[in-house]
This record gives structure tokens, C-alpha cells and sequence, in this order.
């Protein structure tokens, strides 16, 4: 929401200096105290608030997942009740993919993008801290029911008419439903700022072929994201009127259709299986080359193939549902299909061996952990492309092999490149290196402990082994194999218990890294550690894809400068650049912290709050909450408050639109 | 170690059809596996030219050649391995559509929390009858199931003879399936279900057809309680009535299963209990013990009466 001016004039050009970087530092600071904790609109800020959540909830979900993993690490145990394992098993999978493996990738593009795009935050910062209040809101509200005993416990999936009020009576599917409602409303608008971010604010010069593959992860999930989080919304809107007011959308005695919401959901959460990947496959892209001491190979190849995962995966759904007998021509496409997005994939894993191959791999921690990621992608893809055979998935389907398969995507895609990335990036965001060697021995961890988990579950899926059961007898061959699953469970964890160790250790005694530690080429280096507020004291151009790198590889036509630049420092000001060619066309005059961000989240909650307890008080109350923060938020004229240095300064001409 | 629910063996023409397209598969990815992990690993440890001895790799860049034949060479055959599975994928999917040859036999199989409920038709009315969670087929031919969803949804799965087929309320899916020889194939539910999907197995068993015709008379026959366990018929009927079906007596209750001919099962409780007099009487006296959370309710009575039902279903063979 940043208003813009059209450039009319070349505003000053100049060099960094500490002047400059002083008065910046003056508008871009957060303010200190309650002002800047509600109100703060920083893009690291919410970043790192991203960050840490979503590894809150993702320990919530580890214990969940070891509580079930001692309840099934021999036949016929009795630690867990049916229900509580239902309970447990639904927000495990509740909590990794939707309240961790979204949010902490969000969390990195938060923090990262303005720095790898030469910008001071991102195009709609306002928006960016309403979805962090949303997400944090939402997540507490699905917990609320964790702690009243009435958790979820129809699976993420939540397929109807299980999830009917008929044959589920508590409010738990009501928690589930309103939840994902709301935490849609904080993936749709933080997406909406990363689709914004992307198109206008990269530095001058960093045309569409020189964005980092993070930036084109992210920016694909994100346009997937607006595309489909309206069908699950309605999904779970439509089930909510079905349990509450009496609609009968997926009753099937009166005529409703179970199977409309497996469409519903999967046309969402196949894409969204995507959407939690392509990031982070992203830092992979953009962290092997500064190991590997060279440029990534097929840098277009694989921005490309990034994208069309994404196409090719929204016509996937149905791989959910080949059980429920859909027509043989519906089979035949959606099994193709399913089969054939695997070449993309071929795509990112050939590049990043071919850039290990011909590089001079340097064996950091952060090189363990995105190299055990590509093993780890190749399994899971080819286990993925066995269930996308129709035949050989009705067998497949529903037993523990796609547990192993979505275990190896999910936490091989998504853990261990965010590991990396942490490894990575944590010199930069704190200024202190994390131990290498605890790093080391984290990825070790982690690496045996996982495939000791989770490799023994594809036999065990290929022995029979059916998903979602709380116990199993002794006589059907299982005991065994889950017996090393629950041992290597807790192994993993073990591993990743190490890195909050690291960190914590770290923090304290790290050592101190520059402003480049890994001697990266992308913008984020050029800048010391830990970002000050503004990021950039004067905005780079760019001329490459390696800013950093260009000297020595000599593989850009001109120059990048990033000493030299427009300072853009009448109150909190960045660049607007062209879409494809990221030429200079506006001054974006941005907003100041602002307490309307946080009153409108608690103005939704509220409303949800009301929709769960049905009173219409309630929601009136939170619509009016809510009103007044949009009041709040939309009133003319606030942005340029609180620089002192601004109000001397002649104004800007009327912005031409908000 | 005996695992009766793998699907890498095979005992009927469906799951014979699939089995070498799922073999296929994991062939191909495992050696898919091998050759990319090798790749990785060579790609990692191989030796390299020193061209700066002593240099910090760090300080070093590099911008060589020939990276991007890697990623064709690579595509290239991935998609040709990817494009072949496809084709085979749909020749399979072609064949296993309908049996070989048509089925006579239809039996209307209808899901429900926690148990299966199985329906045989006939031409003549007199000759339908319900049984539940024990299949029976005849060995070598092929049987059509019409699956129905009695409440939420499950799935139809016997490993050994077929693929899974759901069983979705407000729709008739069709499935079928065909046992080379006589035997017995444990099935399962594999759609998550509720409470009690873990226990909510059921089993086909396969006769020769002359041993088949025999069960299916005996099948059809009403159960004919002899004097001496009237106390048991009418304990069962007041206490159980309501649920259950017990045909040639008043007890006509359709929640449960029909336990006309309960004795010549092999287990109770869908696969959960052996079909044994102390866990027969186990199972009545405490279902929730047993099954947690299913639809059987614990109805206090006396040890007589207990007792006295359990002689009574005995006598249902």
C-alpha cells in the first residue's frame, strides 16, 4: 500500500556515506517499546517472527509425531487411546504442513527478498505484518482446541462425511474449519505482497533473468497460492454452513457430494505441496553455487522448470482419488500427468549435480545439508512417481509407502534446505556464525536418523501396512520395521534438538562473521551483518546475477554499483522499477509502523471466534474491530508521519492512487 | 515372516495384471535411486585439478563449460523412462478394466464404522442373503463387487487379489476380483474411517466351487435354534435384537452385523478376534474393551445371561 510518484525527475544520486546512513537508520527504525512491537512493519522483524513460529509449531509437531511413533513401535500397544491418536496424528499433519512448512518458508523470503533484491522492505509492508498477526492468530486459535480436548481428528485431508456433524459431534472439525479460513486470509495477502514485491520493487537493472531462484520459488507459490486457497477456503466455509446452519453440500442422504470436497481440497492441497517445495528447492538453487564456487548450471532451465512445476502441478489433484472410482479416461490423463511432472523436477536435480560436478565443492555445513537434500528429493520423487501410475498406486495408496514418500518430499524438500539456509544465512541475520562442526554433526544426525525413520516405512507400506491406524496386530509382518522407524524417529530428533543447541550456543559465543562470510554473490552480502533497518544506504543497480562475483567472472555486460546510488531518503522511500526489465519508474513513499495491522488481526479473530461460539455478537463485534483498523489503515494521508526530517522537505505531488 | 497384506506377490488375475507394472516401477526407481545418488556422490568426491595449490578454495570462482549437457543427457532420459511407464501404465489400466471373462457371481459389499457387510445376489429372491466381514468366492472365477458407503468412507482392499476400490456413501462403485486357488486373503480398510480404522479387516475366502455352493446353501438357510437354547434366543433378542439379525428368529435389528451363521466365521469384531468361545464371550461382555469407541454398546447382564447368549450363537453354524 505504498503510494508512489511518478518519476518525473531524477532525484539526487550520491554516494553511501555515514551521514546518509545515519538519518536512514533514523526513519527505518522500528521504534522501541509496545509501539514497535504491535506496530512494527519491518521486513526482518516479521521475518524472523516468521521464522521462529513456524520452529515453535514444528517442535509441537515433532513431539506429536514421537508420541505416535512410541505408540506404534510395537503391535497392539495401548499408550495412546484411538481418539487421542487421531487427535495427535491430525495436528501433526495440521501443524508441519500448514503451521511450519508455509510459514518458515515465508518467514525466509520475508527476511531475504528486499536484501536479495536491493530493497528496503517489501512493496506492501503493512500487509506483510497483518499476515504475520494472522498466521500467528490462527494458529493459537486451531492450538485452542488442541488444549480443550477437542483437536481436529479427521486428518488434514478432513474428508466428509467423517468430518459431518452427524458422525463428528464435538467442535473439533469446527476448530479445523475456521482455522483454515483464517489462515488462508494470512497466506492470500502475504502472497499478494510477494507477487507485488517480485513485479516492482527489484533493484534498477535486475531484469526477469536476474533474480535469485528463491525469489522465483517463492514468487511461483505464491501466484499457486492466490489461484487455489479460494477452493479450500469454500471447502472449508461450505462444511462449516454444513455442520452449523444446516446446508447439506456433502451430505450425501440428502443428495450432497462427499467426493466435491476431496476435489476441493486436493485442486488446493496438491498445489500446496508444490508451494511448500519450490522455495526452498530455491535455496538449494541459490546456496550449491557459493559452495560450489561457480554460477548455478541452467539458470534459465531451472527458473523455468520452477514454474512449470507449478503448471503441470495444478493438473494433478486427482492422484488423491484414483481409489474412488472415477472414470478410466479421468485416470488415464490425471495418471500421465502425475507421471510427467517429474521431468521439471529432472530439471532442478541434473543442474544441481552438474553444478557440484564442474565446481569445487567447499564442505560447509550448509553444503551437507543441501547436498543430503538432493538424495533425499531423488527418493521421494521416485517413490512419487510410482504412486502417479494408476494400477500400482490403487495398491500404494493409503498404506505407509506414501507415508514414506511424503515424508521424504516434505522434510527432504522442505527441512533440510531450510537447515541449510539456516546455516547459510544465520552469519548474516545475527552477525555470528553458527558452529560449524555441531553442524556437521546435525546434518549426520538428521540424515541417519531420518532414513533410519522413515526408509523402513516404505517396506513396511509395501507389506500391507495401511496409513492412519492407531495400532496393528503382531501377526501381519510390521513389527519389525516399525520398530526401527520409532528408533530412527528419535534419532532425528535428536539431530534437530542439536541445531536449537547450535543456535543457542551460537548466539552467545559464535564467531564474528563479515559482512560476507561465504563469499556469495547476490545482493544480501554486499550489506554488513546484521542488516541495518534500511538494508541499502544507497539503492544498488545491477548489472548481473552475481553482483559480488562479476569482477572475478566477468560474466555481466557492465557493472553493478552499489556504493553509488539514489540515496531516496525523504522519509521511508524505495524504488519502483518495470515489471520485465526492473527499469527505475516510480519513488515509493512507505509506510511507518502502524498498530492497524495488528487491530485488524485481532478484529478477524474475533469474528472467528464469534463463527466458532455461532453468536452474532461476536462476530458484530470483531467486523467492527475490524472496520475501524481498516478506517485506521486506509486514512489519508499517514504516511508520512513520524519523520521529523520529512515534514521539512517539499512535498511530493499527489499520489496518483493508493 | 508371514505378511498377509503385501502386494509384491499376487493370487488372482487383477493383482496378477498389476503385479509386473508395480515390480516394474520399483525396478526403475530403484536403479533410478542408484545411478542419480552415484552421480551425486561422484559429482561430490571426484578429484580435481589443483590449479592454485594452497589457494583457499573460497577466495577461488570458477565459470566452466559443459555443466548444461549434464541437465540435457539427464532430462533426456528421464523422460524417456518416464514417457515408457506411461504407456505401460495405460495398457495396464486398459486391461485390468474388466475381467477376463464375465462374472456370474455379484456380491454388494457396503462399508461400515467398523465393519463389512456383505450381500450376495441372486436371480431368485429366496436365494439373497447378508453375511458380514468373511467373504466367500469361488476359487477361479471371476466375482463383480458393487461397493456402497453405509456411513463414512472406506476402502475395499484385499492385497493379494486386488487393488483398493472405495466405498463412498451416495455412490455404487464396481470392483472385481478373481482367486487363482482356494485360500484365504486378508483385506483391509485403508480409507481413514474413525476410531476403530485399525481394526476393520475381513477376509476372502476362496472354495472350490462345489465347496462354495455348499456354504452358499448353508448360507441361505435360515438358522433353526433347537429348544435347548431358548434362554439364549430370547436373551439374544432382547438384549441384541435390536441390532442384530439373527434369521429364522424374531431378532431382525439391521445396525449390526447379520449373525445368522456367525459360527462358521474364522474371527468376530471384523477381523479382530479369533472366533473363539471365550473371545466370543470376551467380545460381548466388553466390546469397548476390545474396540474402543465402536457402535456395539456395553450392556450390563447377568453372568447367565451372558452365558446363555453365548450358547446361543454357537449353535449358529
Amino acid at each position: 500500500m505504498a503510494r508512489h510518484t511518478q518519476l518525473t525527475q531524477t532525484p539526487a544520486i550520491v554516494t553511501a556515506n555515514a551521514e546518509l546512513a545515519e538519518r536512514l537508520h533514523k526513519v527505518w527504525e522500528t521504534e522501541p517499546g509496545i509501539k514497535g512491537f504491535l506496530g512494527t512493519v519491518d521486513h526482518k522483524e516479521i521475518g524472523i517472527r516468521y521464522i521462529v513460529t513456524s520452529f515453535i509449531f514444528l517442535l509441537i509437531g515433532g513431539v506429536e509425531a514421537l508420541i505416535l511413533r512410541v505408540q506404534l513401535a510395537q503391535p497392539d500397544l495401548h499408550v495412546l487411546s484411538p481418539e487421542q491418536y487421531n487427535q495427535l496424528f491430525t495436528m501433526h499433519g495440521v501443524s508441519m504442513i500448514f503451521l511450519y512448512a508455509m510459514p518458515v518458508l515465508t518467514g525466509f523470503s520475508n527476511y531475504l527478498w528486499p536484501l536479495l533484491l536491493g530493497a528496503r522492505d517489501t512493496a506492501l509492508p503493512r500487509v506483510n505484518a497483518l499476515s504475520y498477526w494472522l498466521y500467528l492468530f490462527s494458529g493459537l486459535f486451531i492450538y485452542a482446541s488442541f488444549f480443550m480436548g477437542h483437536a481436529p481428528n479427521d486428518g488434514w485431508f478432513n474428508y466428509v462425511p467423517y468430518a459431518n456433524r452427524q458422525y463428528n459431534p464435538g467442535p473439533n472439525i469446527d476448530f479445523y474449519s475456521l482455522g483454515m479460513i483464517f489462515l488462508g486470509i494470512s497466506t492470500t495477502v502475504s502472497s499478494a505482497n510477494f507477487v507485488v514485491t517480485a513485479m516492482r520493487t527489484r533493484a534498477a537493472g535486475m531484469s526477469i533473468n536476474r533474480i535469485p531462484i528463491l525469489v522465483w520459488g517463492t514468487l511461483t507459490s505464491s501466484v499457486a497460492n492466490l489461484l487455489v486457497i479460494p477452493a479450500v477456503s469454500l471447502a472449508f466455509f461450505l462444511l462449516y454452513l454444513d455442520r452449523n446452519y444446516g446446508t447439506k453440500f456433502f451430505q450425501p442422504q440428502s443428495g450432497g457430494q462427499p467426493l466435491l470436497w476431496q476435489h476441493l481440497f486436493w485442486i488446493f492441497a496438491h498445489p500446496w505441496v508444490y508451494a511448500i517445495v519450490l522455495p526452498a528447492m530455491g535455496m538449494v538453487s541459490d546456496g550449491l553455487p557459493i559452495f560450489c564456487r561457480r554460477p548455478l548450471v541452467g539458470y534459465t532451465l531451472v527458473a523455468l522448470s520452477t514454474m512449470a512445476t507449478m503448471a503441470i502441478g495444478f493438473g494433478v489433484w486427482t492422484h488423491h482419488m484414483f481409489a474412488t472410482g472415477m472414470s478410466d479416461l479421468a485416470l488415464s490423463f490425471f495418471s500421465g500427468v502425475s507421471i510427467i511432472i517429474a521431468v521439471p523436477s529432472a530439471v532442478a536435480v541434473f543442474a544441481w549435480i552438474a553444478t557440484i560436478w564442474t565446481g569445487r565443492p567447499v564442505f560447509t555445513a550448509a553444503f551437507h545439508f543441501f547436498a543430503g537434500m538432493i538424495a533425499l528429493f531423488v527418493i521421494g520423487g521416485v517413490s512419487g512417481f510410482m504412486t502417479g501410475s494408476v494400477p500400482v498406486d490403487w495398491q500404494l495408496t493409503d498404506t505407509y509407502f506414501v507415508v514414506a514418500h511424503l515424508h521424504y518430499v516434505l522434510i527432504g524438500i522442505n527441512v533440510f534446505p531450510v537447515v541449510g539456509a539456516i546455516y547459510m544465512w544465520f552469519p548474516k541475520v545475527t552477525g555470528k556464525f553458527l558452529d560449524e562442526r555441531l553442524g556437521k554433526l546435525n546434518f549426520w544426525l538428521m540424515f541417519v536418523g531420518f532414513n533410519l525413520a522413515f526408509f523402513p516405512m516404505h517396506i513396511s507400506g509395501l507389506l500391507g501396512m495401511p496409513r492412519r491406524i492407531y495400532t496393528y496386530p503382531h501377526d501381519v509382518g510390521w513389527s519389525a520395521w516399525n520398530l526401527i522407524t520409532s528408533i530412527g524417529a528419535f534419532l532425528f530428533a535428536i539431530g534437530v534438538l542439536l541445531l536449537f543447541h547450535n543456535i543457542a550456543v551460537s548466539l552467545r559465543r559464535g564467531k564474528h562473521a563479515g559482512a560476507n562470510p561465504w563469499d556469495g554473490g547476490t545482493l544480501e552480502w554486499a550489506i554488513p551483518s546484521p542488516p541495518p533497518p534500511y538494508n541499502f544506504v544507497v539503492l544498488p543497480t545491477v548489472a548481473g546475477r552475481h553482483p559480488l562475483w562479476e569482477d572475478r567472472l566477468d560474466d555481466a555486460p557492465g557493472r553493478s554499483r552499489l556504493d553509488t546510488g539514489l540515496a531516496l531518503d525523504k522519509g521511508r522511500q524505495m524504488l519502483g522499477t518495470s515489471v520485465v526489465d526492473a527499469e527505475p519508474a516510480v519513488i515509493l513513499q512507505m509506510p511507518f509502523d502502524s498498530y492497524a495491522p495488528f487491530t485488524l488481526a485481532v478484529g478477524t479473530t474475533i469474528i472467528f471466534v464469534g463463527m466458532l461460539y455461532r453468536s452474532w455478537p461476536g462476530m458484530a463485534a470483531g467486523a467492527i474491530i475490524t472496520g475501524i483498523a481498516l478506517l485506521l489503515w486506509l486514512w489519508p494521508g499517514r504516511l508520512r508521519e513520524g519523520s521529523p526530517e520529512a515534514a521539512n522537505e517539499p512535498p511530493f505531488a499527489e499520489p496518483d492512487h493508493v | 515372516m508371514s505378511a498377509p497384506l503385501n502386494y509384491l506377490t499376487s493370487h488372482g488375475a487383477r493383482a496378477d495384471m498389476i503385479l509386473p507394472l508395480t515390480r516394474g516401477v520399483l525396478i526403475i526407481s530403484i536403479i533410478v535411486i542408484l545411478i542419480v545418488c552415484g552421480l551425486l556422490a561422484a559429482a561430490i568426491f571426484r578429484r580435481r585439478p589443483v590449479e592454485a595449490p594452497g589457494a583457499d578454495p573460497r577466495g577461488l570462482l570458477f565459470r566452466p563449460r559443459g555443466g548444461l549437457t549434464f541437465v540435457y543427457v539427464g532430462v533426456g532420459i528421464s523422460t524417456l523412462v518416464l514417457v515408457a511407464t506411461t504407456i505401460w501404465t495405460m495398457k495396464t489400466l486398459a486391461d485390468v478394466v474388466s475381467p477376463p471373462r464375465e462374472a456370474k457371481l455379484t456380491i454388494e459389499v457396503t462399508g461400515h464404522q467398523w465393519w463389512w457387510e456383505a450381500r450376495y445376489f441372486s436371480e431368485k429372491p429366496a436365494e439373497i442373503f447378508t453375511t458380514a466381514n468373511e467373504i466367500h468366492i469361488p476359487a477361479g472365477e471371476p466375482v463383480r463387487f458393487k461397493l456402497i458407503g453405509g456411513d463414512v468412507i472406506h476402502s475395499f482392499w484385499v492385497p493379494a487379489l486386488a487393488g483398493k476400490t472405495d466405498t463412498i456413501p451416495g455412490q455404487t462403485n464396481i470392483t472385481w476380483l478373481q482367486a487363482e486357488r482356494p485360500g484365504v486373503y486378508r483385506g483391509q480398510c485403508t480409507e481413514y474411517c474413525g476410531k476403530q480404522h485399525a481394526n476393520m479387516a475381513f477376509f476372502v475366502v476362496a472354495d472350490e466351487p462345489a465347496r462354495f455352493e455348499e456354504w452358499r446353501q448353508k448360507q441361505i438357510a435360515p438358522a433353526a435354534p433347537s429348544a435347548d437354547v431358548a434362554q439364549g434366543l430370547s436373551a439374544f433378542q432382547t438384549r441384541c435384537g435390536a441390532c442384530h439379525t439373527v434369521r429364522g428368529t424374531p431378532a431382525g435389528g439391521k445396525v449390526g452385523p447379520d449373525l445368522t451363521h456367525v459360527m462358521s466365521r474364522g474371527t468376530i469384531a471384523a477381523g479382530t478376534l479369533p472366533n473363539t468361545p471365550g473371545h466370543l464371550t470376551g467380545w460381548i461382555a466388553n466390546p469397548q474393551g476390545v474396540k474402543p469407541g465402536n457402535h456395539m454398546p456395553q450392556i450390563d447382564m447377568s453372568g447367565a445371561d451372558l452365558n446363555a447368549i453365548r450358547t446361543f450363537l454357537q449353535t449358529l453354524g
